[in-house]
């Protein structure tokens, strides 16, 4: 029992079972599934389905954050990556009144993909070679980028009109949403990856002491250089996911204040902000959290901008109980009403 | 010349030389109501990016200071809306504003938080709030405020300056005294220096870093109230991504986001920067808003470069 209270993922999870049995107080069908024209359709699908962005964003945020890093761009490289995609894929009708791409739809996304990576690449250059502090570095794109994604559109919204594009946020496959399975895809491969090999280890090594690992011959610099690489293709694969969902690309809003709710995922899910120790289940069940939350908000008819109070008395709640100063106070007033009674 | 002078002087002749293309390039740019506007359009940036300074110098960040300026415009709007006496009202806010800014570095103090995820949090709740009292915009008709709002202090040379510049004016002036000669001003240069060695010399480190958050939510009140004069409306989607701006700003200024090193006088050549690249913008009129963006990052990119530049050279303290 006490190893379970302790394992590093009960709170996250207790969180999230009790919003979900909150959830299906408010809603007596909360919980219940339908098979209908061979998908799966409920409430909680939708949540892991809606959810799949933020999951995706905040994976690559864990291991930035492990490495003692963060990565406040993440919302403007969404905004590039779907712009990219839709710039690209476009759609205009043919003769014969089909769709066309512009470009081969692989081409697209294969694309955006990497214009999201180098965009990740380039923070992490500024981190590993400039010598930046993170919060400045990914500054930088975090200002310029959405800038840049409105250059590309010319302020416009770019609809897309070229159909295969939109099974990526909007398909099926197999019952479950193909948002979905990417999510679940990226996590398992980041899993493995993790688990597997050295991986993890060294990123743990990292976060917890950079000159350690250092001295110790861990390559910190690489490593760093293709974490921040990876969280922005995590943010390219998102902006993909939204654009599709939408089937347009806002260089304005989309991806807007991702960033924000994606360190709250990480948060919320028992990874320190300080580096080392990780969290990526705990992430997602972070993501979960957030998404859980705002359905449930919007479900029970409150104001959707209440959200925004609630998602704040959320975090001082978690950062209050991470932080040992503030578990120091309360075991000691635990204490001194034992000694009382 | 002190090293430490060099930032600075870059942004300085960097601003000139920014006025002195615009004056080459454009008709009309070269006179004086031009630059004050510049000082007119951007005041509550400017009052917020004083506090912004401080907050930065100490080696922390304070994300909350846009939405604490949506929530002042909304609760004056609110509160002259009811009836209240319009300097009532400033006086509430700037109290509100003020204890929020505490409570914040309170909890970054006390319990020792991240002040990105404190000021997170903040951000959050104070929109949240301002989404509570009204998701419509208020418009503000109260006698008091519109004629604040549409004073002009002529200054010569057929040029006017608003309250609200005049305003942010004196913060400037009044927080160079505070962080040159006070108390205060040095132990926030102490703890950005170094926060153990600070408590070591003695320090009232605790207190400061409350009185640092505390002052930015003063100042981040004082920008909205600067900020309502000159949009005479309160909306929960006034100031969305300022806080971006006041950093920027700070870091074009020339301090260094590590903390312990920069100056207040260069913040406001920051915020000038930052608002002579719109009016260059505007004067050449094909070019779009979102180039405004892309030109603070890369601006920001410079600075921070020549920043690492800068701390490359400086001998390691040990």
């Amino acid at each position: 029992m006490k190893r379970l209270i302790h394992h590093a993922l009960f709170w996250p999870a207790i969180t999230l079972a009790l919003l979900l049995i909150a959830s299906s107080l408010f809603n007596s069908s909360f919980l219940t599934l339908a098979w209908r024209d061979g998908h799966l359709y409920g409430s909680v699908i939708d949540i892991l389905n809606r959810a799949a962005p933020l999951v995706v964003v905040s994976l690559g945020m864990t291991l930035v954050i492990a490495v003692r890093g963060l990565d406040i761009s993440v919302g403007a490289v969404v905004a590039i990556a779907a712009v990219v995609a839709a710039l690209m894929i476009g759609g205009s009708f043919s003769a014969t009144g089909e769709v066309q791409s512009r470009y081969p739809l692989w081409l697209a996304l294969i694309t955006a993909l990497g214009v999201a990576a180098a965009c990740g690449l380039w923070n992490g250059l500024l981190v590993v070679k400039a010598g930046m502090q993170p919060i400045v570095a990914t500054l930088i794109l975090m200002v310029a980028g959405r800038g840049i994604a409105q250059l590309l559109t010319g302020g416009q919204i770019i609809t897309v009109y070229y159909a295969p594009y939109f099974a990526l946020g909007n398909g099926f496959l197999l019952g479950l949403p193909v948002a979905l399975w990417i999510a679940a895809l990226l996590w398992l491969t980041l899993h493995l990856a993790l688990t597997r090999t050295a991986l993890g280890l060294f990123i743990r090594s990292i976060g917890g002491n950079p000159e350690a690992a250092r001295v110790a011959g861990v390559r910190g610099s690489s490593i760093t250089l293709c974490v921040y690489t990876f969280c922005g293709f995590a943010a390219g694969v998102a902006g993909l996911i939204v654009s599709s969902n939408v089937k347009s690309a806002d260089a304005n809003n989309a991806g807007q204040l991702l960033e924000l709710d994606a360190i709250l995922a990480v948060t919320l899910g028992g990874t320190a902000l300080t580096g080392g120790r990780f969290q990526l289940a705990g992430t997602v069940i972070g993501a979960l959290i957030i998404q859980t939350l705002t359905s449930m908000i919007y479900s029970m008819g409150v104001p959707p901008e209440v959200n925004l109070v609630v998602k704040a008395a959320l975090v001082f709640a978690v950062m209050l109980l991470q932080s040992p100063e503030f578990r120091g106070i309360v075991a000691r007033l635990a204490r001194g009403g034992a000694r009382v009674s | 010349m002190s090293r430490r002078l060099l930032p600075l002087t870059i942004t300085v002749l960097l601003f000139l030389a920014m006025a002195a293309f615009g004056a080459v390039r454009y008709d009309g740019f070269l006179s004086p109501q031009v630059f004050l506007n510049l000082l007119i359009d951007n005041a509550f940036l400017c009052v917020v990016a004083v506090g912004m300074t401080f907050v930065i110098l100490s080696g922390g960040i304070d994300l909350s200071v846009g939405a604490v300026i949506a929530l002042t415009t909304m609760i004056s709007a609110a509160l002259l809306k009811a009836g209240w006496n319009p300097f009532a009202a400033m006086a509430l806010v700037l109290a509100l504003g003020a204890a929020f800014g505490a409570l914040q570095g309170f909890l970054i103090q006390r319990f020792n938080l991240a002040p990105f995820i404190v000021t997170l949090a903040g951000m959050f709740m104070a929109r949240g709030c301002c989404y509570l009292i009204s998701t419509e915009s208020i418009p503000i008709d109260d006698a008091t405020y519109s004629a604040i709002a549409q004073a002009r202090i002529p200054v010569g040379f057929d040029s006017s300056l608003t309250i609200g510049a005049l305003i942010a004016l004196a913060i400037v002036a009044i927080a160079m005294r505070i962080a040159h000669s006070s108390e205060f001003g040095r132990t926030v240069y102490a703890i950005g220096g170094g926060e153990s060695s600070a408590r070591l010399m003695g320090l009232s480190v605790d207190s400061t870093k409350i009185g640092v958050y505390l002052l930015s939510g003063f100042t981040a009140a004082l920008g909205g109230i600067v900020m309502t004069f000159y949009m005479l409306s309160g909306y929960s989607l006034h100031a969305v991504g300022l806080e971006l701006d006041a950093i920027a700003a700070v870091v074009i200024g020339g301090t260094l986001l590590s903390g312990g090193v920069g100056y207040v006088f260069g913040t406001l050549f920051g915020v000038l920067i930052l608002g002579i690249i719109q009016t260059l913008i505007a004067f050449d009129g094909s070019l779009s808003s979102w180039w405004t963006r892309i030109v603070v990052g890369a601006l920001l990119l410079l600075f921070c470069l020549l920043q690492r530049l800068f701390e490359g050279r400086t001998p390691k303290m040990p």
